[in-house]
């Protein structure tokens, strides 16, 4: 406060401020919160956080979705668990759903539907928690396409990175747990699909499906493990890894999108208290009634449409739920012609490859990324300020040939629906698609390369040469030439603050006596190949000599046009 | 005097009135409704014929036996065969194909369908349009039903009816919405790659649970809300990545908008 604007109790500079009386309810806040501290010592930690200070932009809240989708399913779950029955007893059912009356099931089953059709809210309550299930995953998958993009799991955030992705694994196995509980005939077929896979392992393979089914498909005991999983085991995990991952995004500080005043050592925006714990407690009650309202008007795996699972009965359109569709897909691409048999072994390699090998690769590559990348550029500095995907062409390019690839393999799974909804052949399909899985992603690449270099180039010229206004102007000699407005500051800040192409660095290749070091070399070689790919094209920013050197020539401009660009 | 013969001479001729009276009452009782159906199927045969020769030989052959490479032989398929493509809109195919398109509009009125379907039936023995009684839903078991549906009929035509692909665009239309004689001819004499359930496989009153069970999940209805087509996980994966996550992202960029 300077002294001109000194209230009128403060006039000498000295003066301690006059502190307003706290108000009874406050101070038996007050009473409880020291209570509590002198007691735990929460005050500290507690005090940190709220004064936390967090940038502010709609895709930091991509992860909070994720959060607070999770925290329904919960909420929900606890609910499910209240007359949810894990037993494959059988049973007759009795319920009030008219086409299944008198018709055998296992308990799960039943209660399932007991939960669709005669607990009040039940159904209410199932399609919460299958579509916050949903949602989860996508906006969980959004989030790491987020982090991904923007590099925001550059040095220090290697760590979290990886805990996100084995949060998402584990997220893709719960989903898959709970798709498989109620033993209708679409997770009874998902599970002999799963069981399958694991014959398709070689060696363990048998061993593994008689262990985890306690016994030949189906058995009695899956759906009691599976319930055990669902409810205790990954819940658990999800939610100790998913602490772990906030509490070192508060301790790292979030990371901030380039911008006027934000620098890799600052964090622009408001504290916890009050903005953030109202804007995200309010955000959790907008996902929470976003999802019951998707809940209460669309209906989400219909059970008891599907029936009692039986071995010897299944569905057309039988697919996983979304987030599996990307091994389920590989699996339908596969040729069959790959499964042989040697000395009276099978190879599946159809299975092994689609449904073994795809999810393990593709969370290998992404887990194993940031660590990829630095080493190439050979980058190890803490980076706070995140990238524009269009400053690093090559990252984003490679990002969108193993989304295409994904998303190639994500089709693939739905080519049965394709083909009746479209009215085209399933086998034309399947071709198209296999061609796809491996055009489509140097595509992607190319496509997206190019892309990012152009915009690159179009931030340059517009850094250097201005806004193109579309106004003709004609000079005093009778020549017309368009008038270009130059950027203002703030704008250029964030146009020209990306960093320049660092130069490769080698390691020596003798040691200290002399003698060539072959592996050092042959590292080199790999290393400069493969930071000449990584940068290759690259655009470099507008160095401060360039603009000066334009701004000298617009000002030459300027004189021959009169003085509009000064004027705008 | 002349003895008074007993018997008056129109005796005989009274006889022979009452005789043939009693006779012909007894004919006309017993014998005119089939002297009136062998004319009338016989009617019909011959109608049939004209509107098979008209609409149907140009792929069938004038005979009825087909043509090699264009369209198979009609005989042996019976009437319900040829009251399920032309009554549910299959045939005349209005355009080449892999298969008789469903849902098609129904070109011929119920009467010239049965003429051509006796036209069809006495090229052969084959099954006839099932009775009413076995088409009725109200008399079947839902519960057995649903059973004999997943086992048979789901892995093709879909758990809720929806349908589903078969190779080289070929499908199995959806059976929501389908009459119950029609879902009945449909089993008994399996069209397009559908294979047949004949009595032996499934009988009649099996065949009826099939079509009380599809009716009832019918009626049932979607207690859930819009079921999305009732295809299952994949319009569900594209409601909520769409509709789903453009809601919230648009609540998100909302409220990132709105500073503090």
């Amino acid at each position: 406060m300077t002294a001109n604007t000194r209230p009128a109790d403060a006039l000498r500079a000295d003066d301690a401020p006059a502190v307003a009386p706290a108000s009874p309810g406050l101070k038996k806040v007050g009473g409880v919160a020291g209570w509590i501290d002198d007691r735990t010592g929460a005050a500290k930690g507690v005090g940190y956080l709220m004064k936390k200070v967090f940038p502010d932009h709609w895709s930091f809240m991509l992860g909070e979705i994720a959060m607070y989708s999770m925290i329904v399913c919960m909420l929900t779950g606890v609910f499910l668990t209240f007359w949810f029955d894990p037993s494959m007893a059988h049973t007759t059912y009795e319920g009030s759903y008219a086409p299944l009356q008198g018709v055998e099931m296992s308990r799960a089953y039943a209660s399932t539907l007991d939960i669709s059709f005669d607990v009040k809210g039940g159904l209410l309550i199932r399609q919460i928690h299958h579509w916050s299930a949903l949602l989860f995953i996508v906006a969980l998958s959004v989030h790491m396409l987020r982090v991904f993009f923007t590099g925001a799991f550059r040095k220090p955030r290697e760590l979290n990175w990886i805990i996100g992705c084995v949060l998402s694994l584990l997220a893709l196995v719960e989903g898959f747990a709970g798709y498989s509980l109620p033993d209708d005939l679409l997770s009874g077929t998902g599970l002999r699909a799963a069981q399958g896979f694991m014959v398709a392992a070689p060696v363990i393979g048998s061993y593994l499906s008689y262990g985890l089914f306690g016994g030949t498909f189906p058995g009695d005991d899956i759906i009691p493990r599976l319930y055990s999983v669902h409810i205790l085991l990954l819940p658990a995990l999800l939610i100790a890894l998913f602490t772990v991952h906030i509490v070192l995004v508060a301790l790292q500080k979030h990371t901030q999108y380039p911008g006027p005043g934000k620098t890799n050592d600052n964090v622009v925006g408001f504290p916890v208290m009050p903005v953030y714990a109202a804007k995200a407690g309010g955000f959790f009650f907008i996902v929470f009634g976003g999802i019951a309202l998707i809940s209460a008007l669309v209906q989400i795996n219909a059970v008891w449409v599907h029936g009692p699972y039986e071995p010897n009965a299944t569905t057309a359109g039988a697919q996983p739920d979304w987030y599996m569709g990307f091994p389920d897909g590989a699996l339908r691409l596969l040729p069959g012609f790959m499964e042989f048999e040697t000395f009276g072994f099978t190879w599946a390699f159809p299975v092994i490859i689609g449904a073994l090998l795809v999810i393990p690769a593709f969370y290998g590559g992404m887990m194993a990324y940031p660590f990829i990348e630095a080493w190439v550029t050979g980058d190890k500095r803490e980076h706070h300020l995140l990238d524009r995907p269009r400053n690093v062409p090559t990252r984003t390019a490679l990002g969108m040939a193993a989304l295409t690839l994904y998303g190639v393999l994500m089709f693939a799974a739905s080519n049965d629906i394709i083909a009746i909804k479209f009215g085209m052949s399933i086998n034309d399909i399947t071709w198209i698609l296999r061609v796809l899985t491996f055009v489509g992603p140097v595509i992607a690449f190319w496509a997206t390369k190019r892309i990012c270099l152009s915009l690159q180039r179009h931030d340059r010229d517009l850094v250097l040469h201005g806004r193109e206004t579309g106004r003709l102007e004609r000079g005093a000699a009778g020549d017309f030439h368009e008038v270009h407005e130059p950027v203002d500051e703030q704008t250029r800040w964030t146009l020209v603050q990306h960093e320049e192409t660092p130069p490769l660095e080698l390691t020596s290749t003798v040691d200290a006596n002399g003698v060539a070091n072959k592996k050092g070399a042959r590292k080199n070689k790999l290393r400069a190949k493969l930071h000449s790919f990584y940068f290759d094209g690259a655009v470099e920013p507008v160095s401060p000599a360039e603009l000066e050197a334009a701004h000298h020539e617009h000002g030459h401009e300027a004189i021959e046009s009169g003085d509009k660009i000064s004027t705008h | 005097m002349p003895t008074l013969s007993r018997r008056h001479p129109a005796a005989i001729a009274l006889l022979l009135m009452l005789g043939l009276l009693v006779t012909g009452t007894a004919y006309a009782a017993v014998a005119p409704k089939q002297a009136q159906a062998s004319v009338t199927a016989a009617d019909s045969v011959a109608s049939g014929k004209k509107l098979f020769i008209a609409n149907c030989a140009t792929c069938h052959g004038a005979n009825g036996l087909g043509i090699n490479e264009v369209g198979p032989s009609l005989a042996g398929v019976g009437a319900a065969s040829v009251d399920f493509q032309m009554g549910t809109g299959r045939m005349p195919m209005t355009e080449p194909g892999v298969q008789a398109k469903s849902g098609g509009m129904v070109k011929f009125s119920d009467e010239e369908i049965s003429d051509i379907a006796a036209y069809v039936a006495s090229l052969g023995p084959g099954p006839a349009v099932p009775d009413s009684e076995y088409t009725d839903a109200s008399k079947g078991d839902p519960g057995k039903g649903g059973q004999i549906f997943r086992v048979n009929c789901a892995m093709c035509h879909n758990s809720a009816g929806a349908g589903g692909a078969l190779t080289r665009g070929k499908d199995a239309p959806p059976v929501t919405g389908v009459t119950g004689k029609h879902i009945y001819e449909a089993m008994e004499t399996g069209p397009q790659s559908m294979p047949v359930f004949n009595d032996a496989n499934i009988d009649p009153e099996s065949k009826r649970d099939v079509i009380a069970y599809l009716d009832a999940q019918q009626e049932a209805g979607n207690p859930g809300g819009n079921p999305l087509g009732g295809l299952g996980p994949v319009p569900e994966g594209l409601f909520i990545w769409t509709i789903g996550l453009g809601l919230l992202v648009g609540i998100a960029v909302w409220l990132g908008q709105k500073s503090a």
